[in-house]
């Protein structure tokens, strides 16, 4: 009998950090070898099982930073260190990192859609030599929602960042969308670069339109898709756009492939 | 497979000898095939016509399309995947015996596009569809006639030669074509006839399927005004999907069995691209919130970005139990049709009336 996709394994819960009111990170024990912007079915049996981005990984261990929005997220938020969750994956494509490097890299994140990104931004922190540059546009609702200030004010000393609240004004942010920002990175200054947009649907739409509308080339922007999943393998169907299937192809994509797939 | 170095033998067998045979085979298959359950159909005095394990030929409706398709026989609507205990879990068994199933050409030809869903997309099997499908034999019904809804002609999948056996019911006896070695021994004291399965070659209802050749023309199509009509009459009940041999959608539904919240499972259930929710995330987005929209998906998985995406064949079999089920009469052989003249229009530069086009019209009054 082959392997059987559908099976979780429990992993240990090792350390949980509260980054909002409803936006926990999970650090978890395991050994798997995760890509930067892949994702886990992530589960509680008995309670459900959705599909969670992996916003940090480490030899050891990977981070889910989740939002509290669900039956199943309601729980997970229940867990405590030393607890088991259970988890199967890693699935789905990755930000292609090795095309990044050695050019200049502009990421436009908003919300939760900064977890996906994390992970890169951490590298290219840690290994700045491996990159031109890196210009990093993060935008939250309000203060109460600002995700990973530890990681945001590390990320002032070695990029050129701008952390945007959507109308709050408070020290250290700029207002507006991130959308109002993004003229302020000079692409015509880049020799060869990537953009990197995640955040919700609507966010990226006209992100894109923004970045388009600067003169950045279709085949430059890559942005990171979120969906109902209910396998992660190309089975139930959720996640399909035209032939398409998220967890399978994506959930990374070209823009010259994104603006084809119509809902 | 062979039998004794011919493609195959056939043989004339008498009711009473075939139920013999059944219940021989009964030792190592479970048997399906159409069922009659009296008074059970949607309608009041109706019979309801679907698969179910048989005991004797006669219980086999034959004469008539069944309701449900054979997919829930390996593909059930409900399925256990994990029971949960305390700490631990184990995966669902299933039954050891093998599995017979009665079936047409058209659901034959389905079986193999959810062959393609489970077992080859996105390069892993699904064990629990695996371990159902490897069991089963095919018993080729000859279809003596097209019903009225029947569109397997246009889609390629009135033939097949995937089966072990294939029968023809002739008044008292049944013509058996034996393809499958393993069956042979079975009717070595049966008359030989000449007899292979005939096929239909023509149906009252014939589909035009639009060639997409564009992302432009794709583009297009999504703005039709066609589809528009489908949001007061499509209900979303997803009947169609339930009956269609080659829907294969899916949620998975975890249960808690007791009040103390300790045993429970995981089961799939299966589902519909129709349904309001199918895209629907925790936090509430969701794409596609119209029935037209869904309308629109549906059909061009069928008939269009499967074919796409697996290169063979359309994933629609044309048989057409999707519009006999559907509550608000939608046909989808008509909704085919209807794509494939506004396309033609739309190909040869002729005005569509799009989306747009409504909604200022709209606004205009």
């Amino acid at each position: 009998m082959s392997e059987n996709i559908m099976l979780p394994h429990p992993y240990k819960i090792i350390d949980i950090t509260r980054e909002t009111e409803d936006v926990y990170t999970f650090r978890v024990e395991t050994s798997a070898k995760v890509k930067h912007g892949q994702f886990f079915q992530v589960s509680i049996p008995k309670i459900g099982e959705a599909p969670i981005s992996v916003s940090c990984m480490g030899d050891n261990w990977v981070e889910l930073t989740i939002r509290k929005v669900g039956k199943l997220t309601n729980e997970i938020f229940n867990l405590k260190p030393g607890d088991k969750i259970f988890m199967r994956g890693p699935y789905g494509n990755s930000f292609p990192i090795e095309d990044f490097k050695g050019k200049h890299l502009v990421v436009i994140a908003g919300g939760t859609g900064v977890a996906p990104v994390r992970s890169f931004l951490k590298y290219f922190y840690e290994n700045p030599n491996e990159i031109k540059s890196l210009h990093f546009i993060a935008g939250f609702r309000n203060e109460k929602n600002i995700l990973f200030k530890e990681d945001l004010k590390n990320f002032r000393t070695r990029f050129n960042t701008i952390y945007t609240l959507d109308r709050d004004k408070i020290e250290g942010f700029e207002v507006g969308l991130v959308t109002e920002h993004i003229k302020k990175i000079p692409f015509n200054a880049f020799e060869d670069y990537n953009v990197v947009i995640v955040g919700p649907h609507v966010m990226m739409y006209f992100a894109a339109l923004e970045c388009l509308k600067n003169g950045v080339s279709e085949e430059k922007i890559w942005v990171s898709f979120e969906r109902r999943m209910s396998c992660g393998v190309g089975k139930c169907g959720h996640c399909k756009i035209n032939e398409t299937y998220v967890c399978l192809e994506g959930p990374v994509f070209n823009y010259t492939k994104v603006k084809n797939l119509l809902d | 497979m062979s039998v004794e170095g011919r493609e195959s033998m056939s043989y004339c067998v008498s009711v009473k000898r075939m139920n013999e045979i059944l219940k021989e085979l009964q030792k190592d298959y479970k048997i399906y095939a159409p069922v009659r359950f009296e008074k059970r159909g949607r309608y009041s005095d109706t019979d309801l016509i679907r698969y179910a394990e048989i005991n004797s030929i006669e219980d086999v409706v034959y004469d008539e399309k069944s309701h449900f398709s054979p997919k829930e026989v390996i593909y059930p609507i409900t399925q256990a995947l994990f029971y949960f205990t305390e700490d631990e879990y184990r995966e669902s068994n299933v039954d050891d015996k093998k599995i017979m199933i009665f079936a047409r050409s058209c659901d034959i030809n389905g079986f193999r596009r959810l062959d393609t869903i489970f077992l080859k997309n996105g390069g892993a099997e699904d064990i629990y569809y695996k371990r159902l499908r490897e069991k089963v034999k095919f018993v080729l019904m000859e279809c003596k006639e097209s019903w009225d809804s029947c569109f397997c002609v246009s889609m390629g999948s009135n033939k097949t030669d995937d089966y072990s056996l294939a029968v023809r019911f002739d008044g008292d006896n049944i013509l058996v074509e034996v393809k499958d070695d393993e069956f042979v021994n079975l009717f070595a004291n049966e008359r030989e006839v000449e007899f292979t399965p005939e096929f239909v070659t023509s149906n009252p209802t014939k589909v035009n399927i639009p060639e997409i050749d564009s992302q432009e023309l794709l583009e297009k199509i999504y703005n039709l005004e066609m589809w528009e009509s489908y949001n007061s009459r499509c209900i979303s009940c997803g009947a169609c999907s339930a009956v269609c041999i080659t829907c294969s959608c899916f949620n998975t539904l975890d249960i808690i069995y007791s009040e103390n919240g300790r045993v429970g499972e995981r089961r799939r259930v299966q589902t519909s691209c129709m349904h309001e929710d199918f895209t629907t995330m925790a936090g509430g987005l969701s794409f596609r919130k119209t029935a037209g929209e869904r309308m629109r998906f549906r059909t061009l998985h069928k008939i269009y970005d499967y074919k796409l995406r697996f290169k063979e064949e359309h994933m629609c079999v044309g048989c057409g139990r999707c519009e006999e089920r559907c509550p608000k009469l939608i046909s989808f052989s008509s909704t085919i049709n209807r794509l494939y003249d506004e396309v033609e229009k739309l190909k040869k530069g002729e005005v569509s009336r799009t989306r747009e086009q409504a909604a200022s019209t709209e606004e205009g009054k």
